[in-house]
């Protein structure tokens, strides 16, 4: 059996609330990774799965429980630099909001560019030959690497993320409703391309999405959190055909959110 | 960090570029006159038809002329190389000030807005308390204990113009903060020092410039008046607003030149970077 490449034990998160206990986002969650899988957090807003994805690479500090990522301890945030780059290299993010995710004055080669710097002692004309090659795998064209963020779009934005994320070659990618803000056409481009870098890479992903359509198309398996608790888990294909739990089949006949049209839900839900 | 052109900062588009420069003539104007005004003042000695401290008897209160194309003062200096050579202490003290109380102003507000919590409720509140001297008094007190001159105002003010950039700053900072790119910039494993001065800063500067051009009229403003009072810039030493209190007794014998001409060198330098302010307020509005 080889080892999971993220393996989270009873983590909990509360949020200390001013005259009142505090308020548990996460509630003794355990789960496991393995190498090139992609595994789906599903839940609305506020089911406390976004604050699982920010403690996982080290954003927010467990209250308790275990995170541990390529087999090292990083149930805690990084102190030291070194620590934080370590983590950086194996556990990468891509955010919901491609449009604030990127600093605005920053080209997105620039962008690619800093990232490899931070990490990789490579001579300049290493580096660049990288950055050719991420944007190229992500779809970026010359004009778009050159240009700054508010010369893109929605889905170019959340491509050049991608990029960025993808540029330390981490193990793990933790997708926070990374197509949640993109419309219906764009969506399924990035998700495209998510499909097509696991294909090629030895990375796995962290999908976390209300999205059950999003969920279906990247994920083999996956759990659904309601008030900070793993409520139910399982395949991809039994959540979301055979959900058990009332909640998991509350959320297959509802949830409306940021790019979910009547029809699209139909879809999502008959397919 | 290497300086590789097509990968480090790459200038904006031309569209953009032009809208900086072309669109705002006033801006322009602003900016043409504050780097005439620094000109002159470093190239003082090149330019001024005369030795500023050169005292004529004879050529007392004279009125324009070729020899003196603003005339001379009440003991025959000639008035516009006073005003070129004073360009210099004048604009130098409120500099100063500038730089100290926007470094020191920016520093506060950086790592406040980054640690927030208990580190940003302390700061503000020693912020608090430094809003209730009023600079002008604080200014004071230092000459009263260290001396007249320009080196305790200039102290003086810095620390009292520091809360006022950094709370303005501070606000900005906190905004930046919480954009997702800087958790981005976390999640990469960057430390903070390095977001701080690679991310935060260079997004906040638009605002730092015009907290900057705000404060240097204040000061040249503050500066000015202690000078004026005598307890900044001490005579002979030429300095607008020394020679604002210097050409009062000629107000009187109908020869205002000295007085006029200096204070109105302080209220165009005043004048243009309150412009300057207001129009980069425009800018980073837009």
């Amino acid at each position: 059996m080889p080892e999971p490449v993220v393996a989270v034990e009873d983590l909990r998160k509360e949020f200390p609330v001013p005259g009142a206990p505090g308020l548990v986002a996460v509630d003794d969650v355990s789960f496991e990774l393995e190498r090139g899988e992609s595994l789906a957090v599903i839940g609305e807003s506020g089911s406390g799965k976004t604050t699982l994805a920010r403690m996982l690479v080290g954003l927010e500090t467990p209250t308790a429980g275990r995170i541990e990522i390529d087999g090292e301890d990083r149930s805690r945030p990084g102190r030291r630099a070194r620590e934080r780059l370590e983590r950086g290299r194996r556990i990468q993010l891509v955010f919901q909001n491609p449009y604030s995710s990127l600093d605005r004055r920053q080209p997105a080669r620039a962008c690619i560019a800093e990232m490899l710097d931070l990490h990789f002692g490579l001579s300049p004309d290493e580096r660049d030959a990288r950055v050719r090659e991420l944007c190229e795998q992500v779809g970026l064209d010359e004009r778009q690497a050159g240009a700054l963020p508010r010369a893109l779009s929605g889905g170019q934005r959340q491509r050049v993320a991608i990029a960025r994320a993808l540029a330390v070659r981490p193990q793990v990618l933790v997708l926070d409703e990374a197509v949640a803000s993109l419309d219906v056409s764009i969506q399924a481009q990035i998700l495209n391309l998510l499909a097509d870098i696991r294909a090629q890479e030895d990375i796995s992903y962290i999908v976390v999405s209300h999205d059950l359509a999003v969920v279906r198309q990247i994920s083999d398996k996956g759990f659904v959190m309601e008030h900070g608790r793993v409520v139910e888990r399982g395949s991809t294909v039994d959540l979301l055909d055979a959900p058990q739990h009332p909640y998991t089949q509350l959320l297959r006949r509802s949830v409306p959110g940021p790019g979910w049209t009547p029809q699209r839900r139909q879809r999502g839900v008959h397919a | 960090m290497s300086g590789a052109l097509p990968i480090e900062r790459v200038i904006p588009p031309g569209a953009a570029r032009r809208r900086l420069r072309g669109r705002d003539p006033l801006l322009a104007g602003c900016v043409v006159v504050i780097a005439a005004l620094v000109l002159m003042a470093l190239l003082a000695p090149l330019i001024a038809p005369h030795d500023p401290d050169a005292s004529d008897i004879l050529a007392a209160n004279e009125g324009s002329s070729l020899s003196h194309p603003l005339g001379t003062d009440s003991v025959g200096r000639d008035i516009l190389s006073r005003i070129i050579h004073g360009a210099r202490l004048s604009l130098l003290g409120p500099a100063l000030v500038v730089v100290a109380a926007t470094v020191g102003g920016v520093a506060v507000a950086l790592v406040t807005a980054w640690r927030g919590g208990r580190v940003d409720t302390v700061a503000s509140r020693v912020l608090d308390i430094l809003f209730a001297f009023p600079g002008l008094i604080f200014a004071i007190l230092a000459v009263a204990m260290f001396g007249t001159g320009l080196v305790a105002p200039v102290i003086a003010l810095s620390i009292a113009y520091l809360p006022y950039i950094a709370r303005v700053i501070r606000s900005a900072a906190i905004r930046e903060r919480a954009l997702p790119y800087v958790e981005a910039c976390q999640v990469a494993g960057m430390s903070p020092l390095r977001i701080c001065w690679r991310h935060l800063l260079p997004n906040l500067l638009p605002y730092v410039a015009v907290q900057a051009a705000v404060s240097f009229g204040y000061a040249l403003v503050d500066l000015s008046a202690l000078s004026y009072l005598g307890l900044g810039v001490q005579p002979p030493s030429a300095e607008w607003g020394r020679m604002v209190a210097d050409g009062q007794a000629a107000i009187l014998n109908g020869n205002p030149e000295a007085s006029l001409y200096a204070g109105m060198a302080i209220v165009v330098t005043v004048l243009a970077f309150n412009l300057l302010a207001d129009r980069l307020v425009r800018r980073t509005a837009q």
